[in-house]
């Protein structure tokens, strides 16, 4: 995508491009010749060898040091005479063990704490420190990012299907936000949700979510949300939340997906998701236990990080009680989906 | 020499108006959506004592990728500064850009206040405001300076090269300098987020399961039970990055010209925000003079890895072909940059394919196991170890990925913190990721010794112990397990003078080039009393370094990761001298 941006302005660039390549190749920059006078005579080194020795003791030393050996004459020549064995691993260590990790000495504690400010100012460098802070801690950012957003054809009415969220905040704390719904076409959406939730990092690979959920369809219901979404080993992306409703009711919902790379651009995500309930919620079509399965299957295709493609399968189990209720009003219990739709974040 | 003409030129203080009347001359199409021109490629020379630095808006282009940069005197890189060793110094930046500005000049002994870190040594120059920088040369080199800000990575770094008074132990008859840099046509906050949203963003490098990597199955499953990737080498790539030599991308054709039996001196400088580079010029030999800016006794080498900020110089003798390439590759081999040294002009030489990436290893966890283990470890080791689930980290054995037991008691085992290394162990024979498996001969930090003894014989009276930590997946980065944020009032304190050893941990799958601001450190690599002077170390994954430390510069310093994006997530501490002296201020 990025070339093909850019394309537009190389068109115009020819002319221009000629001119920096003849600039260049006439200039070579940075390059001096230097006077000749600088090879001869026995220049002085530092450490009291004339250039002469020098050289000559670079042309003795062994030069196969790969293996960390190095010739001990030419050593014993530069007056270095203990060992130089240099045995792999930690030689540093060894001798740093009779060095003690003691605190500063008192003086290092002595003067002002930020040296600058009696020179420069102590406001204008606090402003500029607070600046600064931020800036090398992790600046917050602003995601927001479509997992699914797709169309799902079946048995009777094809329908749709989105799945977004996003997030704004600095590495552990952030305002999240979430959004599900699904429906056919033609008809009013069957389900749309929105939540509001502060994220909190609780260990390297989790974070802890809670907020509120507002159901958009249906009866008009508000959730307190608590949730957990992370990393789990083999590298599952997890998120498992429990809602209780204005009404009293428990339900609980945990999604589990995984990106299977089978080229750099090419993945498939294999996808399931559990509904539970602690209790029937007739009015919903929800019975107690659980409630919904769904499991799917999406093969896309990054063009770009940020926008990927895909085709899949996903079917859906109503179980139990739920059943019931949804052979009672005239629909099947199971669905197969075959979906068509983009990922994509920003 | 057109080089004499422009150092002429530039000397009378006229080089703001020379960029000004470049911007005239330059056709609408070529500014930039930013408003600035499109930056010229390569250095001018500034000498004297008292240069005029100009910080502007610009755009760059090379080969198909064109965006946003800034320039200093309107090149990218900006001006070659040269100065000699006992001369005075007197800069005026000039910040003609959008954004604050600074010039930190990078391995340089300056009075604190001179170092140019906004919020640590000054403020941020202003957009239109002038800084005047003024101090003392006190060392000969190679080094570099660089923006402290956020414009570091868009272009506003040049070479800095210190001619000294006694001159240098080793001969030359022609020298180049040559600065290498990654610029990408996004902006840094740009990749930021793109890194902070999803840390593997710009690895097409990843294991797939088409794939032709040398690991196993369980190797693979081992790595995804622990939520890393053993592929995890760069995290800035060339799938954005166009990797240059002063300013010129590998299609820019940069030729370097030589007459065949000529002792040639580069001074090589890895001015990038994200990218190690290794370095060859295949079918010539080079011979390591100098290393960050300090001479060391000569060493024959086929290859090195140079970390970010480092410096090397090296002497080469091109005799019989027309031309060699000189090439850059990056860490990842996602891209390198390529120049070509030339014995007459339009020559070529082959240019090496990129070679296979390479993949961490048990000794990259931080689980070498005695001494021999660590050049090329054997993937097989990993299959034995027991695979057993559980619940608290990765168990291989009775080993854990993540046993914060193992830490002191001052690093923070929080969320910022996803491994910690079981076994640390020093790592200075390391040539490098990839390099440890090549038919050639590669530098290490072992072979560096000082030309001269070290200044300071006094055995270090205190061991301080700094480990290096992280969380990739979230792209946090940190010291002791803090980000600067954290920290901010809780230094690390040294007493003037005081000698103290300093032990860096990393408890990281990644290398890091660690910096310490306005001094130089000896590299505690067995060569006791010619121990090699750095300004800064890399820490290779999983592993320790250890350097020696005389801290008789007062102030506050910046120590910092040089990976740009580590730096702004929180692996920057300030390391103060106390006390202060009368006159620190000039």
């Amino acid at each position: 995508m990025r070339y093909l941006l850019a394309l537009p302005l190389l068109v115009a660039s020819p002319a221009f491009a000629q001119d920096q390549t003849d600039h260049a190749g006439h200039h070579p920059e940075a390059s001096t010749q230097k006077p000749t006078d600088q090879s001869g005579g026995a220049a002085s080194t530092p450490d009291g060898a004339t250039s002469d020795e020098t050289m000559k003791g670079m042309g003795s030393m062994d030069h196969s040091m790969m293996d960390g050996s190095m010739d001990h004459g030419t050593m014993d020549h530069m007056q270095m005479g203990h060992d130089m064995g240099m045995s792999h691993g930690d030689s540093a260590q060894t001798s740093s063990d009779d060095i003690p990790q003691s605190p500063p000495p008192p003086e290092a504690f002595s003067g002002p704490a930020f040296a600058a400010d009696q020179y420069v100012g102590a406001d204008i460098m606090a402003e500029s420190r607070a600046h600064v802070v931020r800036e090398v801690s992790g600046l917050p950012v602003f995601w927001s990012m479509a997992d699914r957003a797709e169309y799902r054809a079946r048995q009777g009415r094809d329908g749709y299907l989105w799945d977004v969220q996003g997030a704004y905040g600095g590495h552990t704390d952030k305002f999240w936000f979430k959004s599900e719904g699904e429906g056919n076409f033609g008809e009013k959406p069957e389900s749309a949700e929105i939540q509001a939730l502060w994220s909190h990092a609780i260990g390297p690979w989790f974070d802890v979510q809670a907020g509120v959920r507002q159901d958009l369809v249906g009866p008009s219901r508000t959730h307190a949300v608590l949730g957990i979404q992370g990393l789990v080993p083999y590298k599952f992306e997890v998120d498992a939340a429990a809602f209780i409703s204005n009404k009293g009711d428990v339900t609980a919902r945990i999604e589990g997906e995984l990106d299977q790379r089978i080229t750099q651009r090419l993945i498939l995500q294999p996808r399931a998701e559990i509904s539970l309930a602690a209790q029937d919620i007739p009015e919903l079509g929800v019975g107690s236990g659980i409630d919904r399965v769904e499991a799917g299957l999406r093969l896309r295709y990054e063009f770009a990080r940020e926008f990927a493609p895909y085709i899949g399968v996903a079917q859906e189990w109503k179980v139990g009680r739920s059943a019931d209720y949804a052979r009672a009003a005239g629909e099947d219990p199971s669905v197969t989906n075959f979906v068509v739709g983009v990922r994509f974040w920003f | 020499m057109p080089t004499l003409n422009r150092r002429k030129f530039l000397s009378h203080g006229t080089a703001a108006a020379g960029a000004l009347g470049l911007a005239h001359t330059m056709p609408a199409w070529a500014r930039g959506a930013t408003g600035g021109t499109l930056a010229r490629r390569g250095s001018d020379v500034l000498s004297g004592e008292h240069l005029t630095m100009t910080v502007a808006d610009a755009a760059f282009q090379t080969g198909r990728r064109h965006g946003a940069a800034v320039t200093v005197n309107g090149t990218l890189p900006g001006p070659l500064v040269r100065l000699k060793e006992g001369q005075d110094l007197v800069v005026d930046l000039v910040n003609n850009s959008s954004e604050g500005t600074s010039i930190h000049w990078h391995g340089m002994l300056v009075p604190f206040l001179m170092d140019g870190v906004p919020g640590v040594t000054m403020a941020a120059v202003k957009p239109g405001e002038t800084f005047r920088y003024k101090f003392p040369i006190r060392q000969a080199g190679t080094y570099w300076w660089h923006a402290h800000t956020l414009q570091e990575p868009m272009g506003h770094y040049g070479p800095i090269v210190i001619d000294p008074l006694e001159p240098d132990p080793f001969t030359w008859d022609r020298e180049y300098v040559l600065m290498l840099s990654d610029w990408s046509p996004m902006r840094p906050m740009t990749i930021m987020k793109k890194l902070r949203t999803q840390a593997d963003y710009f690895n097409y490098h990843q294991t797939t399961a088409t794939d032709d990597y040398p690991l196993s199955g369980a190797e693979r499953r081992m790595w995804a039970k622990m939520r890393m990737s053993p592929t995890d080498i760069a995290d800035v790539t060339g799938s954005t990055y166009t990797y240059l030599i002063n300013g010129h991308g590998p299609q820019d054709g940069l030729e370097l010209p030589f007459t065949p039996g000529e002792r040639i001196r580069l001074r090589i400088i890895n001015g990038s925000a994200m990218t190690f580079f290794n370095i060859r010029m295949p079918g010539l030999p080079m011979t390591v003079v100098q290393a960050d800016g300090q001479n060391v006794q000569p060493v024959e080498t086929d290859e090195f890895q140079i970390g970010v900020a480092e410096t090397y110089d090296v002497l080469i003798t091109p005799q019989d072909a027309q031309a060699f390439a000189f090439v850059a590759e990056s860490i990842d081999r996602s891209g390198m940059g390529v120049a070509m040294l030339t014995s007459r002009p339009g020559a070529r030489a082959p240019v090496p394919a990129l070679r296979k990436p390479p993949v961490l290893t048990m000794a990259d966890m931080g689980m070498t196991m005695g001494s021999g283990a660590m050049a090329g470890m054997d993937h097989g080791a990993m299959e034995g170890m027991d695979m057993g689930s559980d619940e608290s980290g990765m168990k291989m054995s009775g080993m854990k990925m993540r046993d914060t037991s193992l830490l002191p008691p001052d690093v923070k085992a929080g969320p910022g913190l996803d491994m910690v290394a079981m076994n640390p162990v020093d790592r200075m024979d390391f040539p490098g990721l990839g390099l440890d498996n090549v038919d050639h001969r590669v530098l290490t930090y072992k072979q560096l010794v000082a030309a001269k003894p070290n200044p300071d014989p006094r055995k270090p009276t205190r061991l301080k112990e700094i480990h290096l930590t992280a969380n990739m997946e979230r792209y946090m980065w940190s010291f002791d397990g803090q980000k600067f944020d954290a920290v901010t009032d809780k230094p690390i304190r040294f007493a003037f003078n005081e000698r103290v050893r300093v032990r860096l941990v990393n408890d990281t799958m990644m290398v890091h080039p660690i910096h310490l601001h306005g001094h130089f450190f000896e590299l505690v690599n067995g060569h006791d009393g010619f121990q090699p002077l750095k300004h800064t170390v890399n820490v290779q994954p999983g592993g320790s370094a250890t350097f020696d430390l005389t801290a008789n510069e007062p102030g506050d310093w910046a120590f910092h990761c040089h990976l740009f994006y580590h730096m702004h997530q929180g692996m920057f501490q300030i390391v103060t001298v106390r006390p202060l002296q009368e006159g620190a201020e000039l």
